[in-house]
């Protein structure tokens, strides 16, 4: 058996990347939340990262991953599937083989059905917790890692969870790093052969590039005419607010403070 | 007991003459009220309607006679108007549903959040859409709003909403970030109940997470980011649907599948009928279930840094602030972001990204104070999707206190200074109590 302290000495970490598509150009690129996965696992320290892609060796694909490798890798682990494969199966073989203690990506892919459910779907089959939206890992300790989760409204979250997990990244987390083109050439492609499931559904269906979506009309829903004017013609008015006139300081304070503790925005 | 209707000629004698000593006696005892002038259709003593046309209509505002011809204000006074429209929606009691839509609204803040009414509005046109086998909607909210520093629950408007069963699960163990325990009510739900369509909004706020989890759990594979319904009887669940893929770049069409995770704007909000709402409890009491992400709390984050556009708490200064020492420490000791109005950034006491209105940002604050600001119509259209407004101000007439939810009139600075102090007062004995 292997003493502990080996195990916690370096924590091995797995960034799932994938090939984006730049919204204007649509050219392969790096995706861009991929990217900061890359950029959030490089900042835990002590941890040895390794990238993981699933897909085709395409020349255009292949750019985009050396992309990657232009963040500071030597090589990336290349599980090879066929286009419209589903690729759970094959990254679930992967992760068998060399276990890795947190798994890292991003929330959604940039191409096809992108739907942002690979991460639950692998976190089922392998078992593990699964945490999205991250901004930072802060730190991990005897196999528990503290995160903190990037809410709405720019407020943050300190979650603790125990490896192994996979999480995903949210837009807040730190800007990745430039891709430096000479480690881009020189890395690998460690190319392996993984197992193949078709994905039958996504083939039935028809996809289109996106409309853009109808406006929704303001639609006054009224039964008279007076109600109709009343409501294009619709002022500021006094929506049954309470006026407190000829109070001292102190009690409107009073108020103002049963409205904020109501509402909870004191902290 | 006679049936014969008596008038009493004296008493509407008076009742005309409205410089008579007794007449508003004789118009309460005529079941008239005052300031409404006479009624304009009677029962005569013969059984004939009687019809006075020129007391049809009442005073507007300028002296001048206004007739209002849509039934609203006859008999009432102008403010009780929007109420008994609001209640006069048909009551909607489906009491054997065929089939049940399940929604887990967001619920921010304890309320319905626009994004929660489209889903409640798309589950509506899933239940209604066969007339003669109609089903309900149930919505399933985790409460606990008050635990959490977020408030009470506030919503009251569930009915009007479209939501026919209501689960509330009111627990501490789904306070936070509790995405396992939530799915392990909501997978007693389905045990339960088995809906026929689960709707979740495609939200940072909860949602997305919880309705993945749902999917995966379920072993569905969900639609994610569905803005369009449409009905297709060839589907299995007879609607078909258009999603958002790929960085929202593509539009995938496909049937309709058992949980949904739909966009904002993905149906129009229901609100012609009101619904029942009635209350609903798990059949069973939840085994509590072993979390493996554990919940340390919120953290503070510097207001000053969080964009305007997206701050939940704004504390915003005009013209009326002099004391600009005293108005950013308590922006600091109340943890608001601040906000400025046109005039205080044109003179150079804030600067120009703090600008709130049309010219500057369009702020989407929880609770928005407004200090010493009147509220040009401009800065009233940058507030226009404040959930509260609190304004504080010296004139009582302006604009921005008929937009306002709480106005205090008052000198700014004094009752500023008195609000810091209160909270420094609550917060010590918070800190001493703990």
């Amino acid at each position: 058996m292997q003493p502990e302290t080996d195990i916690d000495a370096s924590l091995e970490i797995t960034v799932l990347v994938s090939v984006g598509r730049h919204p204007i150009t649509g050219r392969a690129r790096r995706a861009d939340q991929d990217a900061r996965a890359v950029e959030l696992a490089r900042g835990v320290s002590g941890a040895e990262v390794r990238l993981l892609h699933a897909g085709g060796q395409a020349a255009e694909s292949e750019a985009a991953l050396r992309d990657y490798l232009g963040m500071g890798f030597d090589a990336l682990t290349l599980v090879e599937q066929p286009e419209g494969a589903d690729v759970l199966g094959a990254l679930a073989e992967a992760f068998d083989a060399s276990p890795a203690q947190l798994v890292i990506g991003g929330e959604r892919a940039e191409q096809g059905e992108g739907s942002g459910l690979l991460p639950y779907l692998l976190a089922e089959r392998l078992g593990w917790p699964v945490v999205s939206g991250l901004a930072a890992v802060e730190g991990v300790e005897d196999g528990v890692a503290t995160l903190l989760q990037a809410l709405p409204r720019g407020q943050r979250r300190r979650l603790r969870v125990r490896l192994p997990a996979i999480v995903t990244v949210d837009g807040a987390a730190p800007a990745p790093r430039q891709s430096a083109y000479g480690p881009a050439r020189r890395g690998h492609l460690n190319a392996v052969v993984g197992s193949v499931t078709r994905d039958e559904e996504w083939v039935s269906w028809a996809t289109q590039p996106a409309r853009k979506r109808p406006k929704r009309l303001k639609v006054v829903k009224a039964a008279s005419a007076r109600d109709r004017f009343k409501a294009a013609a619709a002022k500021a008015e006094g929506g049954g607010g309470q006026v407190l006139t000829e109070v001292s300081a102190e009690e409107g304070a009073e108020a103002i403070l049963a409205l904020l503790k109501a509402e909870g925005v004191l902290r | 007991m006679s049936e014969t209707r008596r008038r009493d000629p004296r008493k509407e004698w008076i009742a005309r003459n409205r410089l008579h000593p007794r007449h508003l006696e004789a118009l309460t005892e005529l079941g008239r009220r005052a300031g409404q002038g006479a009624v304009s259709a009677w029962l005569g003593p013969h059984g004939l309607m009687r019809k006075n046309p020129r007391a049809v209509g009442f005073m507007g505002p300028n002296g001048v006679k206004r007739i209002d011809r849509s039934g609203v204000q006859q008999g009432a006074g102008g403010g009780g108007a929007t109420k008994s429209i609001a209640q006069s929606k048909p009551l909607v009691e489906i009491a054997s549903p065929a089939f049940l839509v399940a929604v887990v609204p967001d619920m921010p803040g304890g309320r319905l959040s626009q994004h929660d009414r489209d889903l409640l509005g798309l589950a509506r046109r899933l239940a209604d859409a066969a007339p003669d086998a109609r089903g309900a909607v149930l919505a399933v909210v985790f409460g606990g709003y008050a635990r959490q520093g977020e408030g009470e629950l506030k919503e009251h408007g569930f009915g009007e909403a479209g939501v026919d069963r209501l689960l509330t699960l009111d627990d501490t163990r789904y306070d936070g970030v509790a995405p396992e325990a939530r799915r392990g009510a909501l997978l007693a739900v389905d045990d339960a109940w088995a809906p026929r369509h689960w709707l979740l909004p495609d939200s940072k706020l909860g949602g997305a997470d919880l309705g993945r989890r749902l999917a995966v759990r379920l072993g569905e594979r969900p639609a994610t980011g569905v803005w369009q319904v449409m009905a297709a009887p060839d589907a299995p669940l007879g609607w078909q649907c258009t999603a958002r893929g790929a960085a929202a770049t593509l539009d995938i069409q496909r049937p309709l599948p058992r949980i949904t995770l739909a966009l904002e704007e993905c149906a129009e909000p229901a609100d012609d009928e009101r619904h029942a709402a009635q209350a609903l409890s798990l059949p069973q009491a939840l085994p509590s279930p072993i979390s493996r992400i554990e919940d340390l709390g919120q953290v503070a984050v510097d207001p000053a840094g969080v964009a305007l556009a997206e701050a939940e708490f704004i504390l915003s200064a005009g013209n009326g602030v002099t004391d600009w020492e005293g108005f950013h420490v308590a922006a600091e000791t109340l943890g608001a972001t601040e906000g400025a109005s046109r005039v205080a950034v044109d003179d150079g006491f804030m600067s120009r990204d703090r600008q709130v209105g049309a010219t500057g940002t369009w702020v989407t604050a929880r609770v928005y104070v407004a200090v010493g600001i009147s509220g040009a119509i401009q800065h009233l259209q940058g507030i226009q999707s404040c959930d509260k407004v609190v304004a504080i101000n010296m004139d009582p007439g302006c604009d921005m206190i008929k937009r306002a939810d709480l106005a205090v009139i008052g000198d700014s600075a004094e009752v500023l200074g008195a609000l810091m102090a209160r909270v420094k007062q609550q917060r010590e004995e918070k800190r001493d109590a703990a």
